[in-house]
This record gives structure tokens, sequence and C-alpha cells, in this order.
């Protein structure tokens, strides 16, 4: 049961933490780390309720070993807000009505947060594929694509 | 899950001796979008895992006219799909690879790891068939060849030897007037594993309006992922026509065993692979007719 | 009037958007659900399950387990009192506790994969997880029983030995825990007078809530013996009242603090880690956090039944219903108590027919225990009788909207069981659909189809505790019991400041654990909004009247003739310079101390909900593909508080619906073990499947509430089904009988169609 000490840059901090090889990144920021903005929803990748961004790419947390962050970047929803200004895409949720029970929000985020990053004025259809990988149980989505479509026309091409 | 020793190798070498010395003990990880589910289920249960993603000929694509497409094992699917000489000249492969699951899987799930956990529903292995790859495989032994449709022996086993790890796949540079196509049927539109995968690959002669050469390969009807051969032999030679299409699916369909399960009847699945095998062939046509004179 | 205005409307807040107020911490990470609290030396629980069907438990031995470093706890139903094998009243439902207690921990036997047999506390929850597998349990394993066929049959393997039906009497060992019927005229005569009659057999499948946070439970026992129970729930005071039962410790013993909820439906309104949680903390000494993960969601929390309806239905040619007669049978899973009694009061309910009988059965069957799901019996329910019906406006040659309106109930059409409606709503929201954009457009393209559907849910009143409190800034805090789970937390400040003549920025709710406010019903049954909400607005009347009587001692006059209007304390005689709640508050201690409204209710004038969805789908004929092309739902939501979040059930409750219609459905093999147990193969919809769900409020006020408010919550999950049925039957000629109508029985229907079948292939 030996753990291992990992270093990492999350949310643009570096960040030095000890766990099991056994441990997913996933367990590593919500147990150890404290940061329980990322949720377990299913744990075989098919929610998208444990989104992180590893190196700007939208990841399963739950399907990715804490050991595996070393070297990397990571971001999680914690770090979507510059202090009290909030990203475009949280202040899009909110005046949309896009979140119920909130539990699926931030893995949208991130994905939302990846998909601007790459294609900053994606079309309907491109939101929708682009969010397969998280699923929503309360809205029927579609608050949360005009959110996204929302938010695409506020963000230039790196997000703030 | 139990407990586990992670290694992280940073050259083939040590990677082929640490899979040595730990034999079944170990498994590689790659993208971990079977492993890690494995592990947690307790359907795999190695005590050394074996990170593959740092040795760099694992992580190289490349392409070029001679050599045609060198596609690293560990190269996630996402970078396979964003490839522009994978969708110019393999655009059925850049389709698998885009289909293997949502934008998060395939973040981290490459086309080797795709092939090693040796699911006959492995949504590239039948684009991989049908575009002739040859899998480049190295252990303590040396070095060997395997061309994919051998790749797979049944569910969830390849013809991997201990300390064995596959390198990188090799396709050749497509003929003239040639292209490629994968679909599958899945319930939902993204998400699911395919109920029935077909990969097809085409040549056609456009002066005589025939087919030169195809292969046709099926996922999910069987234990393991099928090279249809005799499928692909009723193309060679023929005229391009509806007939000829039609007794390509009917055979394709009798070379196909699937099973009765949650996904999808035995019944199902038999009428989806004549379904779908018309559906690529039609597509793998358009394609070819199209593509750009090399 | 358009809801989302205050245009016209005699309201000032209510029907306004306004962002929530606990959206920031929901947007950024920090709100805190059950799996997110972590107390200083906590340990994790995990639960050992049965894995097979039905089983005696011959034995069970933790010593293993029990020294494997790092456990510090092990249990059994052994470390349980029994509890009594009858129904007892338990708050407002009648529940039989020894059911409850060995579905917590299975006792004797396990009736289903997946039944918790035995816990475990350790140091990590890892450790708890390689403690299961040193758990030794002998079974005796039994045949399964798994469909109510199998359960009805005459020499089925009994599940509970002591299972008693009224009908069968005491003497005859049984699997059918109940038959209810309900009858109205004649159906021979009313038969004879129709035209058309068409019957069919139905059969649905068993399906989940599948909210998306699995169920958890921190316990923490003091050594008082007060313990404290952090969990997600849906009902705060159910956990506590049942736990307290199941543990064998006073109510007054045990506090429970809701945490945010992450989904429930239904499905978190009853209990399963929590007094698990509470025993492991009593025997170990420190926080004991338990959660579920998905395979256990699935195989042991409490799914929704299938079965099977029989639905026979005739009309006059002119499109008047006469008769109707239904048989159906529902899957109770382990242990009685399916939603039967309610299906077979909606299945007809939104029509006015002379008459019918319908035979409802409560079967158990060796799968989990049903619980809730969003209108609970009532969508599987509509799938046959919406079904039929657009059958018989089919022969009749009516439109489908025509023909609902033509039959449709209306106040005073009596209802299958009890009084005659007051004023509803079901006629409008079928006229809301007929004249909405969608239903207007023309549909073109093979192999499409556009389907009709409506659907009724009565919504519950019961009972609610409020607050308000009037703090010194002149701002107010809404105190409630009702955990929030989709947003209400928004609308009882709304109608808090609608009261108070306040900014609702100005208005802070809160929720509150069971020691901190009054007896709460769950948040559910649509009950919040309509009944939480009326607490609320007579509390803030309460304050109102409150700040009358200083406002009167201030001014040295009665408090009749004070008023108060929006926000603002006068006196009907002249003479005094009005005041504000801000002007009035520091001189509240003066006059008597600080003031808090407060009010309970148990509210009766409820009114019941219809909805009618119109769905364009379009069917790949080779691979029964089934799109959804286009989804219009209209809704009677009474008035409607806060607009985004009552479109926001109905899209949601859509989308549950045609999940249900499509793909979703549970797959026992032959010895009863559940096959999907995640979300791979539990396949709900994603974004990429559905397109845009375009919402139509209706707004007919429910009498006697001073808002008029509706449940909303529930009933669009009920129409999609049918209505996806009947747009495939326009689409490719086929009439599905079976859910899910997933691809291989839609192309299995197409490829045996034989030319009967009613509905041309292609839409004009």
């Amino acid at each position: 049961m030996h753990k291992t000490a990992i270093e990492t840059t999350i949310n643009g901090e570096r960040v030095e933490f000890l766990c099991e090889p056994r441990q997913s990144m996933l367990e590593v920021l919500r147990d150890v780390l404290g940061l329980t903005g990322s949720k377990e929803g299913c744990l075989t990748g098919d929610c998208g309720a444990c989104t992180i961004l590893v190196d700007g790419r939208a990841t399963c947390s739950c399907l990715m070993l804490g050991v595996e962050a070393a070297g990397h970047k990571l971001e999680t929803v914690e770090g979507l807000a510059q202090g009290a200004n909030l990203h475009p895409l949280q202040q899009q949720f909110l005046e949309n009505a896009s979140l119920q029970c909130g539990i699926c929000t931030p893995g949208f985020l991130m994905s939302a947060k990846a998909l601007l990053e790459r294609n900053p004025h994606p079309s309907e259809a491109e939101i929708r594929y682009a969010l397969a990988g998280n699923l929503c149980r309360c809205t029927g989505y579609d608050k949360i694509v005009r959110a996204v479509l929302e938010a695409s026309k506020a963000t230039t091409s790196k997000a703030a | 899950m139990h407990a586990i020793n992670y290694e992280a190798p940073k050259t083939l070498k040590d990677a082929i001796a640490l899979l040595a010395q730990h034999g079944e003990k170990a498994r590689p990880l790659c993208g971990g979008t079977d492993l890690i589910i494995q592990l947690r289920a307790g359907v795999r249960r190695p005590d050394h895992v074996v990170d593959v993603k740092k040795i760099p000929e694992l992580r190289e694509i490349s392409f070029d006219l001679q050599k045609g497409l060198r596609l690293g094992a560990a190269v996630p699917a996402i970078e396979v799909y964003e490839s522009a000489d994978v969708r110019r000249y393999f655009p059925g492969l850049q389709e698998a690879a885009h289909l293997i699951g949502s934008n998060q899987i395939q973040s981290r799930a490459s086309v080797g790891g795709n092939l090693c956990n040796g699911s006959p529903a492995a949504d590239t292995t039948p684009a991989l068939i049908a575009l002739g790859a040859k899998c480049r495989v190295a252990g303590p032994k040396g070095e060997r060849m395997v061309a994919a449709e051998d790749f797979c022996t049944a569910p969830g086993r390849t013809v991997l030897q201990a300390g064995e790890i596959l390198v990188e796949f090799q396709i050749p540079v497509p003929a003239r007037h040639s292209s490629d196509a994968y679909l599958r049927f899945i319930p939902r539109n993204e998400m699911d594993i395919a109920v029935v995968g077909v990969g097809t690959s085409v040549t056609l002669d456009l002066d005589d309006d025939r087919f030169v050469d195809a292969r046709i390969a099926l996922g999910a009807v069987g234990p393991t992922p099928i090279y249809a051969a005799k499928a692909s032999e009723a193309l060679k030679g023929k005229k391009i026509d509806s007939a000829t299409i039609e007794r390509a699916a009917k055979l394709a369909v009798e070379q196909s065993s699937p099973i009765d399960d949650m996904r999808g009847t035995a019944e199902f699945r038999r009428h989806l692979v004549g379904v779908l095998t018309r559906r690529t062939i039609g597509i793998a046509i358009e394609r070819a007719r199209l593509a750009e004179r090399r | 009037m358009a809801a989302g205005t205050t245009e016209g409307s005699r309201f000032r807040v209510i029907g306004t958007r306004p962002v929530r107020h606990d959206g920031v911490e929901k947007v950024t990470g920090a709100a805190r659900y059950g799996a997110d609290y972590a107390f200083p030396g906590m340990l994790y629980g995990r639960v050992l399950r049965s894995p097979h069907a039905h089983a005696i438990i011959k034995s069970i031995n933790v010593e293993k387990a029990r020294k494997l470093e790092g456990v510090r706890a092990v249990v059994t139903s052994a470390d349980l009192p029994e509890l009594p094998d009858r129904i007892e009243q338990g708050g407002e439902l009648p529940i039989n506790l020894h059911h409850l207690s060995c579905n917590i921990l299975a006792r004797g036997k396990v009736l289903y994969d997946g039944h918790a047999v035995a816990a475990v506390a350790a140091t990590s929850p890892h450790i708890a997880e390689e403690a299961l597998r040193l758990i030794e349990v002998d079974y005796e394993v039994l045949p399964p029983v798994m469909t109510v066929e199998d359960g009805m049959a005459p020499n089925a393997p009994i599940l509970l030995p002591s299972l008693r039906n009224k009908e069968d009497g005491p003497d005859k060992q049984t699997n059918i825990a109940a038959h209810v019927q309900f009858k109205r005229g004649d159906i021979k005569d009313g038969f004879s007078k129709a035209d058309y009659v068409i019957e069919r057999t139905f059969k649905t499948a068993m399906v989940h809530q599948g909210y998306i946070e699995p169920h958890n439970a921190v316990g923490i026992y003091n050594a008082d013996g007060h313990a404290t129970i952090y969990c997600s729930t849906q009902g705060s005071f159910v956990v506590r009242s049942l736990s307290a039962a199941v543990l064998g410790i006073p109510e007054g013993k045990l506090r429970v603090v809701p945490a945010e909820i992450g989904g429930g439906f239904g499905g978190k309104t009853t209990i399963y880690l929590e007094p698990l949680s509470v025993l492991l903390s009593q025997k170990t000494g420190h926080p004991v956090k338990l959660t579920m993960n998905r395979a256990e969601v699935l195989r042991a929390t409490g799914p929704t039944s299938g079965g099977t309806i029989r639905c026979k239905m005739g009309a006059t040619k002119d499109g008047k219903l006469v008769a109707a007669e239904v048989w159906m049978a529902y899957e109770a899973g382990g242990f009685p108590g399916s939603p039967v009694p309610m299906g077979a009061m909606c299945i007809i309910a939104p029509y006015d027919i002379p008459n019918m009988v319908i035979d409802a059965y409560d079967v158990v069957v060796n799968r989990p225990k049903t619980a809730a799901y969003r209108a609970p019996g009532a969508t599987n329910a509509a799938f046959a009788s919406e079904t039929i019906i657009d059958e018989l406006a089919e022969k009749c040659g009516i439109d489908p909207c025509d023909f609902r309106i033509k039959n449709g109930a209306h106040e005073g059409t009596p209802q299958t069981a009890g009084p005659p409606y007051k004023r509803i709503g079901m006629i409008e929201t079928v006229e809301a659909i007929k004249n909405s954009p969608h239903y207007k457009s023309k549909l073109t393209g093979k192999n499409r189809g556009r389907g009709v559907a409506t659907g009724f849910w009565f919504n519950i009143g019961f009972q609610s505790s409020a607050m308000v409190n009037i703090h010194n800034d002149g701002t107010a805090s809404v105190v409630t019991g009702s955990v929030d789970i989709g947003g209400s937390r928004a609308s009882m400040a709304i109608i808090t400041a609608e009261v108070l003549g306040l900014d609702v920025k100005d208005v802070r709710p809160l929720i509150a654990d069971t020691d901190a406010i009054g007896y709460t019903d769950v948040t559910g049954g649509s009950r919040t909004t309509v009944a939480t909400g009326l607490a609320v607005y007579e509390a803030a009347q309460d304050a109102v009247r409150q700040l009358k009587e200083r406002a009167a001692k201030l001014w040295e006059k009665k408090p009749e003739e004070v008023e108060f209007n929006n926000g603002m304390l006068s006196a009907k005689a002249n003479g005094v310079k009005p005041m504000s709640i801000k002007d009035i508050v520091p001189r509240l201690g003066r006059t008597g101390g600080p003031i808090t409204g407060r009010a309970t209710v148990n509210a009766r004038a409820v009114g019941p909900a219809f909805a009618t969805t119109c769905v364009d789908v379009e069917v790949d004929p080779d691979t029964g593909k089934v799109s959804i092309l286009r989804a219009t739902v209209a809704q009677d939501a009474g008035k409607a508080v806060h607009p985004s979040y009552v479109e926001g059930q109905m899209q949601g409750g859509t989308v549950q619906g045609l999940g249900w219609a499509l793909n979703e459905e549970y797959f026992y093999d032959s010895k009863g073990v559940l096959r999907n147990t995640g979300l791979l193969d539990y396949r709900m919809p994603t974004c990429l499947d559905l397109p845009m769900i375009e919402t139509v409020i209706v707004e007919v006020p429910a009498p006697g509430h001073p808002i008029g408010s509706r449940g909303v919550g529930e009933v669009s999950i009920v129409p999609p089904p049918a209505a996806v049925a009947n747009a495939i039957a326009r689409a490719v000629g086929v009439r599905m009988t079976e859910l899910p109508m997933s691809p291989g029985r839609v192309v299995k229907a197409i490829l045996s169609k034989d030319g009967a079948a009613v509905a041309s292939a292609a839409a004009d």
C-alpha cells in the first residue's frame, strides 16, 4: 500500500500530492486534494460527470490514474472563474437556467470549455457532438446547448 | 481496486523487459479506458501496470507516399481523427477512430489499445483489417509482423506473448482509385458499443467500372473481428452494380457468427451485417471515385 | 399572457426568471452534495451484495473480513432489530417495516441480484472493497421468478412465504401482493355501442430514474446516543423516520441534514445506505461515509416496474369513447408496492368514458424493490391507452388532437377514483399542441411520422413547514425543509419577495435540517411549488401581519387600520409617513422583538396536471433506428412561478420519456442476474440523440391555491412513449406494443408487417 509523490499543475498552480497507484485522478481530486467539484457518476467513462481538462483535452478523470498526472496540465471546474469573475460559460448556464440539480454541470462546463477553445463558434450540431459524452438527466439538454451557443458569442478563440 | 504497482518505462527495451519479467502478472496501460474499468471490476487483476505512453515509437504518427501510414499504438484516437493524412488517405479509419466513444474517451483511448483489448466489437479493428494493416510487435525474442485480422484470437485475447508489445500499425499507401469506409450500428447516436461494425475498402477500375480489389471486415459478429474473405473475393473483378454488391452482402452475412446478447439478437445482427456491408461498399465506391490522383 | 412576463400580470415577481440563488455555488463546483462531505477520522463503507436473484442465506461468516488490516466493523442484519411484518402507518404512507429492514440488509433470503447482505467500514474505500471479497456467504440458490406472468403462474416459486392477498385468503401463499379494481357503468353495454373496438396487449420494461448522482450517506453517531446523517435525499424527514425505525431508535435521536442532491425523480424518497452509515458509525466510533457505485444503483435501488397491460377500448364512429377494459400487472420487485394502483387511476384519466373496468395486480418478482419514478405507474399505462386511442382516432378518420378534445375530461368529469374534476387544463394542453408551430408545420420526407399523446398525473399536497425571517437590513430569508432538486428554492424566494414587496435578490432561500424546521414531506409528487409554496406564502403573510401590528403600535392605530402594499406600510386614514420594511426594522426591538413569519400546511387544494406531447420521428426501416426530429410539450402549470424552471421540468420529463420509449430497459439473464449494470448498456439519451424540446406553458389556475400553481414536476414523462409509438405508426405503418421500441424490435415489426397494419408509410 505504498504511496507515490506526484507533481503536477492544476488550474495553473503547481500541486504535489501522495497517492496509491490504484487511486484514480478523480479520487485524488476529491479525497486527497479536496477539490470536490468533479463528480463521480459511473466510473466507466459513460457519464462525463468527472470531466476535467488534461493538456486542454476533455478527459474522464475516473479513467486516469492519479500517478499519470505527473508532468501534465490539469484544469478543473474550480479553476474556471477568475476570482469573482465567472467564465462566460458559467454566466450563460446561470442565465439560461441550464442546471436543475447541478451535478452534471461541472463536467459540462469543462467539456464545453474544451470545445470553445478549439472551435470558438460551433453550430448546434457540433455542440451536441462535443457534449455527447456528458449525460444530464434533469434538463433534456435544451438549455445547456443554448447556453453554450450564447457563450460562444461572448468568447474569443482562447477563452479567458 | 486491488493494490497495483505502476511503472512508466521510457524506452521500448525497458518496457519489454518489465513485461517479460512479470509475465501474466503485468498488463500494459495506454489510454486506460478499458483497463481501468477492468481493474475496478476485478476482471483483470495484474499486480503490475506498465504505462506505455512514454515510449516514443508508440506515440508517433507519420505518412509518406512510399511507406504509407505508420501509426504508433499509443496515439490517442483524437489525434488520429485530427491527422490530415489520415483524413485524406484513410477516411474509413478516421471515421472509426472518431466513433470510439465520446470526446473524453477519444482524448485517451488509442487505436492500439482498442485492438489489444481484444474485443470483437472494437471499432477500429474492422477498418484496419479492411486497409490491410499490419501490426508491428516487439518482444524479448525480437520483432514480428502480424496481420490485423490475425491479431485477436478469442474475446479478450490476442496473439501477444509474455513480454510482447504492439508498437505500431503499418498501413500501405492506398492504390489509385481506392478508398475505405467504416460504419457501425448503435442504438443511440454516440456512446454505445457497436452492435455490428463493418469496414470496407475498395480499389476501382474507373474506366471499366469494375472492382479491382476489395476487403470487407466485420466487427461484433463473432468471437473475433472477421476478415470476410469470401465476400471480399466476390467483388474482385466484377462490375460495380447492385447485384454484385448484394451478393457480397449475402456472403458477408454468411461469414458472420453473431450471438444473442443485450446489445442485439443474432438475427438482428445478421440483418445488420447485410445492411452495413451494402452501405459501406456504396460509400467506399463514392469516395474512390472522388479520390484525388496521387 | 405569456409565461415569463409580468405584463398585465397580477404579480410582480411571480412569473419572472431571476438567476437562482444557489447558482454560483453550482457552477463553480463549490456546492456540497452528499458524497462531497468529509469529516475528521472518517471511515469508508461498502456493501456486500447477493450475486443470486433468489436464494436462502444459510450462513454468513465475516471473520476473515474483520481481520483485514484497515477494517473497523462488519455488520449484517443480525445487527439490526427485527421489525413487525405487517403494514404500519409510517407518516403518510403505509409501509411494512420488516420488508424495509430486509431490503436494507437481507434477513434469511435474498430476493434480487444485488440485494444487500453485509456492510463493512474501513480506512479506505479500496480496503473496504477488498474486505467484501473476504466475507463468506453460503447460499442455497432457488429458481428465479422474473416476470409478472412467472410470478402469477399457479406453481410459481414463492418469494415471501408470509405474503397473502385478500382474494386468495389467509392460507394461500402467493406472489400477488394486491389486486385493485375500478369500475364505472356497464362495459358490456358500452362495448355493444361501439363501432370500433381495439384490443392489444402491451409489455413494458423495468427502467431506472437514471439520476447522475449515486446514493450516499455519512453517518455520525455520538456517544450520547444522538446521530446525524448527511445525505442526498428527496426527503430528510422520511430518512429520519425510516432510518430510526430500521435502527430501532427514537426519531428524536436522529437529525438528518440534507445535502445538495444530484437528481432523484422519486428514487431518493426512500432509504438504503442511511441507517447503515449510522450503524457503522456506532460500531466504530467514527463518521462513516457510504456511497454506491453505478452498478449498485442499477442493481439495488428502486427502478420502476415493467409489466403487462391488456387494454381494450371502444368508440362510436363519430369518435366518442364508450368503453374501456384494462387488465394490468406490474412488477413490484422483491417486496410488494409497485405503482400499479396509480397506473390504474391514470390510464384513462384524461377522458370522459362512461363505462370502464380496470383490474390491477401488484406482483413480487426477483428484481429490486421498485421505488417511485416520476408519475409512478402512469407512463406504462399511457403507453397502452394512448396508442389505442390513436388507433381509434385513425379508424374514425379524426385528427388525434380533435379526438382527444372531443373526449377530454373537464370540470365535472368523474375521475377513476375520487371526486369529479374541478377546473383542469386537459383540453387546453391539447389545443396548445394543435395550435403550435410544430403541429401546424408540414412533415415531409420518407419514413417520417408525427404522433401525439396526452398524460395525466394527480400531484400531491401533504405537509410542509416554512419560516420567513426579517433581517436587520430589511432583507429576508425563507427557510423550508424542501430539498431543492430542480431550482425550487428560487421559487420560494420569488413567492416570499412577491408577498413582502422585496426584490428577489433580497430574499435568501435556505433548506434546513430535520431539527431546524418543522415536518416537511418529500420533494416529489410535484408538490414542492404547490404545498411548500403555500406554506411559504402563508409564512410571508404571517410576517406581513406582524409587520402591520408593529406599525400599528408605532402609529398608535389598530392593526386593521394598517395597509401593506408593494413593500410599504401605510395607514388607511392619512397622517402618517409610510414605512418600508427597511424603515421599520430598526424599531422592531422596541415594539416586541424580531419578526419571523411561520406557517405549516397540509395542502388539500391540489390541482392535477395534464401534458400533451407531439413528436416527429424518422425511422430507418433497414436498421430500425428511430430518430427524434422534433418534440413539443404543452403542460398546464396553473401559474408558473419561475417559468424557466417549469420549462426545465417539462423538457427533462419529456427526455426521460423519450429514453423510456427508445432504448432504456433492464436486461436480466436466465439466472436473474442483471447484465447491464452500467451506463454503457443502460442507454439514456445523450444530447446528440435529441433536438431542442419546445415547450408551451398553459396556465389554467388551480382553484383554491392563492397563486394558482399546479404541480409541474412529473406529468411530462407520461406521454412520450405513446407519442413516439404513434409517430412510428404513421412513419412506417407498424404498431409497437413493447417498450422500449429499440431498433431490433422496430425492424422485426417492419419485416413481419402483413399489410393489415393501419397507417400509411409516408407522410405527405
